[in-house]
């Protein structure tokens, strides 16, 4: 067999067996974090897990409901201000802005994804949370983690909105102009509804996004394991949970940070699923065009 | 005098679809033979199945032969990366890598094994002087094959397929691409490079096939439905359906 | 309402979108310049932190904590994250495998990083000894960040002109040849541009690096020992003293650090795309 041959396949199965990390990787933490998080699972039931109140390690309490209700706030609050700006931003970016003003914008957004979320962290506690003391409560609140949360999903919904709109076929555009609409017209309503699968992929992971974030939560959040009853009560996020006990937990308390861990896992997957499936479509209905 | 090259009864599909049919042509040595016919006939993908360039497209069929100095180059043992050693290709946009000029040449021969200095500046005079550039570049031979004319980067483009010292060079509408003046010195460097070489070309420039070949087939719908001299081709075609083409009645 | 005065509106919303992002972004790094850079002398450079519940010290120890990382990481980052790229853009065929790996490099994507902490935390930390370690962190790390070399390598290399390929193919290079000597070097500036990018993630990261490295405050003597990087280093300044100062004078490190990594990725993707556009 000549040498060239002999290279050409150990190469070809080095780099499969490269390829074939990432699923070894995935199904590890899949692994991993059930094994670990079933004793409590079986111990507590998965009824009270997901559906008790109270989470209290001394007592053998372990309800993750205020967590959950806790990440979904924060997040659905998050997206109150994050959609209209993002959304606007993503036509500004595709449609509307000159050459210049996009050179300008864009490394904005783009630098807005690498501030590293400690220093997110850091602002909300010095700026927001005492702006939210002032209206009551000691700050540290579910409105305060939204308001950092908006701006860290924001170049999420920009960019994949924006990148959707420009995937809208050109035709569409001209007929719409050609038809007598005014520029707004054509964007609301022939350039935003076509791309309206991808701006829903970007809204739904930004979601993903904000229920995974971790430490920017835990610095503005207050982090009691309660159930919020306002924007100014605090709160705790699933995310945060996990940060904030599991370095001193043992035995059935770590197991169960575990199984939120799975919980976790799960959301994540769900929305993943959805924005892939969404963007799919986005995608499909354009070469039917 | 044996053909340098030879398809027999040669059938090939993308997937469902049959692109050649039956195609059965000989290929003279040290002799042009050109491909004409309209867009989509199968000619371009005739020229890859006889260096299997065609490989490099998934989901694939071939059956029949094609032999290069009366052996089967699809036989199995055949090592694919002889057969393009000995069968050169031309592309028909021109293709130098962003690399510099003297780079580009000598990457074929590296790519076998050779690596002696002197070897490699030599098959770079030699082949650029065969393609007729060295007198334009000898001095540039460190800048980006991409900074040449398109005229030039073609014919750097030749110069790197000589560098491998093929047998039969493929030419895929070589000037399809280019000006006139730049056509006009691809069509003479064809001419000279004929003496030691066997080429084939594929044209839908129908001027040019008359110029510039020997033998001339013309190509319709996968089917190979003329093959003969050019000046035999171009004066009395037999088939109506030649004559229809190349009268400019067609397509 | 006329559509003329919907236009004006809509208008406003669409610039205010803009406008608003824009500010936001100015606001944070202009703030935390403002209120960190006074913190930031050379003495706060190379003097190592205190740690613990004191806030006392400089972040000589979390610079070099967060440069031991970025080191180990990306060495061992590079080969599994590029050989990937290379079987998904030059290798892969619309197969049952290979719709199952996109499918694992689409999911990692989106996990959260406490996740993969957790991940680390049972796997590295205590299942096989790492303890908190730089070790520990380099390895969690790198699961984390392999989508995001695999997907930008990809990325790159599918940029590279097809007609590159059948030049050397044609002239009788293996497919590896092929790959190792023309697609790879026209391609490098692209996968550059991703490691840089996984760079960037590493200097941010916080919440994966929380539950494996332990946040020693010593200097990081060997890979089995724990340590901190500047995100930790920050978080624990806010969380665990009150030295919001020396919080902020760390934040303004990060975010010349994260503007700089920004500007050369930009830079250096748009010459990729000037030179795959043949200039």
């Amino acid at each position: 067999m000549p040498s060239h041959v002999v290279v050409d396949r150990t190469a070809k199965h080095v780099v499969l067996i490269c390829a074939s990390a990432s699923f070894v990787i995935l199904g590890a933490i899949f692994i991993f974090t059930m094994r670990e998080g079933a004793p409590a699972l079986q111990e507590i039931g998965l009824y009270n897990f997901l559906l008790g109140t109270e989470w209290r390690p001394g007592q053998e309490m372990f309800g993750i409901l205020p967590m959950t209700v806790g990440s979904i706030l924060v997040t659905l609050g998050s997206m109150v201000l994050a959609i209209p700006i993002g959304l606007a931003c993503a036509i500004l970016l595709a449609e509307v802005a000159s050459f210049r003003v996009r050179r300008l914008l864009r490394p904005a957004v783009e630098l807005l994804v690498g501030i590293p979320s400690v220093v997110y962290g850091l602002v909300g506690m010095l700026l927001i949370v005492p702006a939210v003391r002032e209206i009551g409560g000691s700050g540290f609140s579910i409105l305060a983690a939204s308001l950092v949360l908006t701006a860290m999903v924001l170049p999420t919904i920009i960019s994949i909105s924006e990148d959707s709109l420009r995937a809208v076929p050109k035709g569409y555009k001209e007929a719409a102009l050609a038809m007598g609409a005014t520029q707004w017209q054509m964007i609301w309503h022939v350039q935003v509804p076509a791309a309206r699968s991808g701006i829903m992929a970007g809204i739904v992971l930004g979601m993903g996004r904000a229920i995974g974030e971790t430490m920017a939560m835990i610095m503005v959040i207050g982090n009691s394991p309660i159930i919020p009853t306002s924007p100014l009560s605090q709160g705790r996020t699933l995310t945060g949970n996990i940060a904030v006990e599991i370095m001193y937990a043992s035995g059935i308390h770590r197991s169960a940070l575990f199984s939120t861990g799975v919980i976790l896992f799960l959301i994540i997957l769900v929305l993943n699923t959805v924005a892939t499936f969404a963007l799919r479509r986005g995608l499909k209905a354009h070469h039917v065009a | 005098m044996d053909p340098k090259m030879q398809t027999r009864h040669l059938d090939f599909y993308y997937g469902e679809n049959q692109v050649l049919k039956r195609v059965s042509l000989n290929m003279k040595e040290r002799q042009i033979t050109a491909m004409i016919g309209p867009s989509g006939c199968g000619k371009s993908t005739l020229l890859r199945v006889l260096n299997r360039m065609n490989e490099v497209i998934p989901d694939t069929r071939l059956q029949g032969e094609v032999l290069l100095d009366g052996n089967d180059i699809y036989a199995s043992g055949v090592d694919v990366v002889e057969v393009r050693k000995r069968v050169g290709m031309v592309f028909q946009q021109p293709n130098p890598f962003p690399k510099t000029i003297y780079e580009n040449i000598v990457f074929g021969p590296k790519m076998l094994g050779r690596r002696d200095k002197a070897y490699l500046n030599e098959t770079v005079e030699r082949s650029l002087r065969a393609a007729a550039l060295w007198d334009e570049i000898k001095d540039d031979l460190s800048k980006s094959g991409l900074a040449l004319s398109g005229g030039q980067q073609q014919r750097l483009c030749i110069a790197r397929a000589l560098a491998i010292e093929p047998e039969v060079i493929l030419m895929d509408e070589p000037c399809s691409a280019l000006d006139p003046v730049s056509t006009l010195k691809i069509e003479e460097l064809m001419q000279e490079l004929k003496k030691q070489y066997t080429i084939v070309i594929v044209t839908h420039n129908m001027q040019q096939a008359a110029r510039v070949s020997d033998w001339a087939g013309f190509l319709l719908m996968g089917e190979l439905v003329e093959y003969a001299e050019t000046n035999e081709i171009f004066s009395r075609p037999q088939d109506k359906r030649t004559e229809d083409y190349i009268t400019g009645r067609f397509g | 309402m006329s559509p003329k005065s919907v236009q004006k509106i809509a208008k406003v919303f669409i610039w205010g979108g803009g406008a608003i992002t824009v500010a936001v972004l100015l606001g944070i790094i202009l703030y935390v310049l403002i209120q960190g850079l006074p913190s930031v002398n050379m003495e706060f450079l190379i003097t190592p932190p205190k740690g613990g519940l004191s806030g006392e010290g400089g972040i000589s120890t979390a610079t070099v904590g967060t440069l031991y990382l970025l080191g180990i990481t990306l060495a061992i980052l590079l080969i599994p994250g590029i050989g990937a790229g290379i079987y998904l853009a030059e290798y892969a065929r619309d197969n049952r495998p290979t719709r199952m790996v996109r499918y694992a490099v689409e999911t990692l994507a989106g996990v959260p990083s406490i996740v993969f902490g957790l991940f680390g935390f049972a796997l590295f930390v205590t299942a096989l000894h790492f303890n908190f370690s730089i070790l520990s962190g380099a390895l969690t790390l790198v699961c984390l960040l392999l989508p995001t070399l695999i997907r930008t390598t990809e990325e790159a290399i599918r940029a590279v002109p097809r007609s590159y390929r059948e030049a050397s193919l044609a002239m009788g290079a293996s497919k590896w040849q092929t790959i190792r000597h023309v697609v790879l070097p026209a391609a490098m500036p692209g996968i550059v541009t991703g490691i840089i990018l996984c760079a960037g993630r590493i200097v941010e990261e916080t919440a994966c690096l929380y539950v494996t490295m332990g946040g020693s405050a010593a200097m990081p003597t060997s890979l089995l020992k724990g340590g901190r990087t500047l995100s930790l280093h920050l978080y624990y300044l806010a969380m665990d003293t009150n030295a919001f100062d020396k919080a902020m004078g760390t934040g303004a490190v990060l975010i010349i650090i994260i503007i700089i990594i920004n500007a050369v990725t930009n830079l250096l993707s748009q010459r990729f795309q000037a030179k795959m556009r043949g200039g």
